[in-house]
């Protein structure tokens, strides 16, 4: 059991322990232009708009969350400026949202 | 309480930093964030490994507090400011627990390590030495620590936030979305508790809602203001943050956190547990 509430590294593999038969993964790499960002926070907001999650993006711009099948906006926030993008994911696996800042 | 005897600004902070008495203290669960750039002369302090018993679930007891601020280089007359990532959750955990022991000149730095990156302002990877200190702690103040039969007890008679995102509260999930969902305890909530996630107490950036703001949330979830409430969420820490806009900004006198919260809560046997919304 994991009792960390702290961002495990963002980017990379998937962790073997992660089932992706039953996890819904959202992740992806904030850009500016062609440029990841690192350092962007990037937040998980649920269909209604609500926080729900938060993580910072890797040296290579790089996210991930751990969600459930539905619509999700995923917002990022950097000191160079924010963006945000729509995902749907119909159910568990990988699921990629590319994100663009400025 | 105002605001100002609890909170101070990214502004106030970097105006500061070498203010005589002053100490800057990053909390995080994970300190590599700290070493890769801290504010100025912060020391750190491991929310797991600094903060908790190596062995049983507890804290550090009154001496290993004692023993930890002195090697920190915090004295008792030093006011301590205390800041984050993961939008301040473990320094207000840290807040919470200095405050338990009994030290009072402690402030939140409003936004935390996410505010002072977006703002642009300086971080150093410069090492930090402060000087050993003779530091002495009170016993806990247990009027800010709820335990399980207590929050058991408060089911229909006190208030009970559990500041947890909205499908962990219903049961759906059993931990915040950015981390894998192993756990295998039970999911859900305790009966009769308001579902406030904590992020409605924050901004975007990481910054307190007005207090204002917050009482009409609270109200508006239906907080009763006459009675005593106890805080949740998973690990202690979120409700940590929310414990601080109900004690320190919003001055309710009642207030507890259940640090051991859902972890502790949902694998209790023979306990009330109910799911959805």
């Amino acid at each position: 059991m994991t009792d960390s509430c702290a961002a495990p590294e963002q980017g990379g593999a998937l962790p073997a322990s992660v089932d992706t038969e039953k996890e819904t993964v959202l992740q992806g790499r904030v850009l500016a232009g062609d440029a990841p960002v690192g350092g962007a926070y990037v937040r998980l907001l649920d269909s209604t708009g609500e926080f729900t999650a938060e993580v910072v993006s890797s040296a290579d711009g790089d996210f991930r969350f751990f969600a459930a099948p539905g619509d999700w906006t995923v917002r990022a926030l950097h000191r160079t400026g924010n963006g945000e993008a729509s995902v749907t994911a119909p159910g568990p696996g990988v699921h990629q949202v590319p994100i663009t800042v400025g | 309480m105002s605001r100002e005897s609890v909170l101070v600004s990214a502004q106030w902070a970097e105006e500061n930093l070498e203010a005589p008495g002053v100490v800057f203290v990053e909390v995080d669960e994970d300190t590599s964030a700290y070493d890769t750039g801290h504010i100025p002369g912060a020391v750190k302090i491991d929310w797991k490994t600094e903060l908790q018993d190596p062995v049983r679930r507890d804290f550090v007891d009154r001496a290993g507090f004692e023993k930890l601020l002195s090697a920190k280089g915090i004295a008792n007359e030093d006011t301590v400011i205390l800041y984050g990532g993961n939008n301040n959750w473990f320094a207000a955990y840290a807040y919470w627990y200095f405050k338990l022991y009994g030290h009072d000149a402690v402030k939140l730095l409003d936004g935390g390590r996410k505010k002072w990156e977006l703002d642009g302002r300086p971080l150093s990877t410069d090492a930090v030495t402060r000087e050993e200190t003779t530091y002495t702690a009170q016993e806990q103040d247990l009027a800010i620590r709820a335990f399980r039969d207590e929050v058991v007890e408060a089911i229909n008679a006190k208030n009970l936030v559990d500041v947890r995102s909205p499908d962990e509260f219903s049961g759906k999930l059993l931990a915040p979305a950015h981390l894998p969902q192993e756990q295998a305890q039970r999911a859900g909530h305790i009966p009769t508790a308001l579902n406030v996630p904590w992020s409605k107490a924050a901004n975007e950036d990481g910054t307190f809602r007005s207090d204002d703001e917050l009482r009409e949330l609270y109200k508006g979830a239906g907080l009763d203001e006459g009675k005593a409430t106890i805080a949740y969420c998973r690990i202690g820490e979120r409700s940590s943050h929310t414990w601080f806009a109900l004690h320190e900004l919003l001055g309710y006198s009642d207030v507890k956190n259940y640090d051991g919260s859902w972890t502790e809560y949902g694998s209790l046997v023979g306990v009330p547990v109910e799911t959805g919304a």
